[in-house]
């Protein structure tokens, strides 16, 4: 489903992460696991094709087309989307609207749905803005309704275990799994072990490097004996 | 004159109005188009004497001690013909402990040489609450000058709510200029929205002044402008009492060659006062653009929505 190939980031003459290559199936949970400053989500935002990410080398294929010159909402429009680290706020924005943002049709119903699965009250949060009232945790999780209402192919989701409070983090990873459930390949990124053990794959990333890739298990072990143990990532 | 009103009314529908309350005999009204009061309505407690001038109507309004209105004041107006010039002299006196709602529309849908000149005095006497929101209607050519001038006192334990939205049509020029003093235990709240395009231009000085122990002041204000458009934002909070807080809060969303400026001016003059501010001006913040561009709108569907949002 998506093929990355040799990609090299630099910004502001620094080296992000260089010649990273990546294969994800179709219809898996793919972790990409590495410490802060590992260039995980300058990945994400790369795949996204976010502005101040533009690539200084490599490709990256979706279903067999190069997408790296494609815009964001094209690549929306394809069906790649992300859920960010910490995601924006809108003030006016109320939570039903911008769930059924990326709908294709728009759904009430579903929404409700969306907002339970991932422990919020439909009643006490449609009517809510996505503005700074929301905390943090709460806003993350609206991020996870909404791409899970948008049925994406690809979501690649963004540290969405950290700020979240151990008994929503167990559902935050159901609904991971839930998402793929329904269709979704998923890319996480996460700096958790633990979170990165629910992926078939993963994908070690530090300094910039691909470190390792490989069944999950092997990656997250690897991890935790040799960067989880290093003074430099500790 | 039947004509100018159905006009009005169709107008002030067109404004987001509900026509439908100047038939309902428990909803107070007022119609004035230019200087010529089309039509009015009174319920118990309130006092409302419109008096037309050479360029328009001066209205005293005062609602009686200790009522309440369950049902918001409907004021309408406007300038229907393309020129003309209309000055409102507002004097309302809310008394002692009563409450009132007034939803003001200022509809000028042909102006193409119109001048609306609002000079307002409001009185807020002690545990009164008053909450003011004034819609504006606008044509496409920007041939509009709004100049509202507005002075309020605020009593002990009162509270003013105060809206002015300018988002349907062209600006034209908008000079604001609002003053609120504030006495013990008092709260005023403003908000300005507006949205200015082509080579509109939008002044707002806002005011307040917390003279009293434990008074309360919030200015918000939310501008886009876009094109050549040009805005100024000017406000001035001042807590002097013990236990007076105040807070700016000003967000211009510039797009185009538009230009925007705001001007907190906070002061404070004893130890026990505080009074905050925060001003964002930009262009759309980028962070909100791409999230909403990852569910595939496109760029400017997507600072639609954003702008949409701040000014709804």
């Amino acid at each position: 489903m998506l093929e990355i190939q040799d990609l090299t980031l630099e910004r502001g003459g620094k080296a992000i992460f260089q010649k990273i290559n990546l294969t994800i199936e179709d219809g898996e949970i793919y972790s990409i696991l590495g410490p802060n400053g590992a260039g995980k989500s300058s990945l994400a935002y790369t795949l996204m094709g976010c502005s101040g990410y533009k690539l200084n080398g490599g490709k990256i294929f979706f279903d067999g087309k190069d997408i790296t010159d494609l815009p964001i909402w094209q690549r929306a429009k394809m069906g790649i989307t992300l859920a960010w680290q910490e995601p924006a706020r809108f003030e006016g924005l109320l939570v039903e609207d911008y769930i059924q943002l990326g709908m294709k049709e728009k759904n009430k119903e579903e929404v409700k749905e969306a907002l339970q699965g991932v422990l919020l009250a439909p009643d006490l949060y449609l009517k809510r803005k996505v503005d700074k009232t929301l905390s943090g945790g709460e806003r993350k999780r609206i991020e996870l309704a909404a791409i899970f209402t948008m049925r994406p192919r690809l979501a690649i989701l963004d540290e969405p275990d950290s700020g979240v409070d151990i008994l929503a983090l167990n559902n935050v990873m159901k609904f991971v799994c839930s998402l793929r459930d329904r269709g979704a390949t998923v890319i996480l990124i996460t700096h958790s072990a633990e979170a990165a053990k629910i992926a078939g794959r993963a994908a070690l990333i530090g300094e910039g490097y691909l470190i390792k890739q490989g069944a999950a298990q092997e990656v997250v072990e690897y991890f935790e004996k040799r960067c989880l143990s290093c003074p430099k990532f500790a | 004159m039947k004509e100018d009103y159905q006009m009005m009314v169709k107008t002030y529908e067109e404004a987001g109005g509900k026509p439908d309350v100047f038939k309902d005999s428990s909803f107070a009204h007022l119609v004035v188009n230019k200087n010529k009061v089309l039509g009015s309505h009174l319920v118990d407690g309130l006092r409302l004497d419109a008096k037309e001038t050479d360029n328009g109507v001066d209205i005293d309004l005062t609602l009686e001690k200790g009522v309440r209105i369950d049902n918001p004041v409907h004021l309408c107006f406007g300038v229907l013909p393309e020129e003309g010039r209309q000055e409102i002299k507002l004097k309302a006196l809310i008394e002692k402990g009563s409450e009132i709602s007034i939803l003001a529309h200022c509809v000028f849908p042909n102006a193409v040489k119109v001048q609306h000149i609002m000079d307002g005095e409001i009185v807020l006497e002690d545990n009164a609450v008053f909450r003011y929101d004034e819609v504006h209607y606008h044509g496409l050519t920007g041939g509009i000058e709004v100049i509202p001038r507005i002075k309020i006192e605020v009593g002990k334990e009162a509270r003013l709510t105060m809206n002015f939205f300018l988002l349907k049509g062209r600006v034209g020029e908008l000079d604001a200029d609002y003053l609120a003093e504030v006495e013990e235990n008092g709260v005023v709240e403003m908000m300005v929205k507006a949205y200015g395009y082509g080579e509109d231009k939008i002044r707002i000085r806002e005011r307040v002044k917390l003279l009293g122990k434990g008074a309360r002041g919030l200015l918000k204000s939310r501008i886009a402008v876009r094109e050549k458009a040009d805005s100024e934002v000017v406000s001035e909070l001042e807590a002097s009492a013990p236990n007076a807080r105040g807070h700016v809060d000003c967000i211009e969303i510039v797009q185009n060659e538009a230009k925007a400026r705001a001007v907190p001016l906070v002061s404070v003059s004893h130890e026990k006062a505080q009074v905050t501010h925060e001003a964002a001006i930009g262009s759309v913040n980028q962070k909100e653009l791409e999230t909403l561009m990852a569910r595939g709108l496109k760029q400017e569907e997507a600072i639609d929505t954003i702008i949409g949002g701040m000014l709804k």
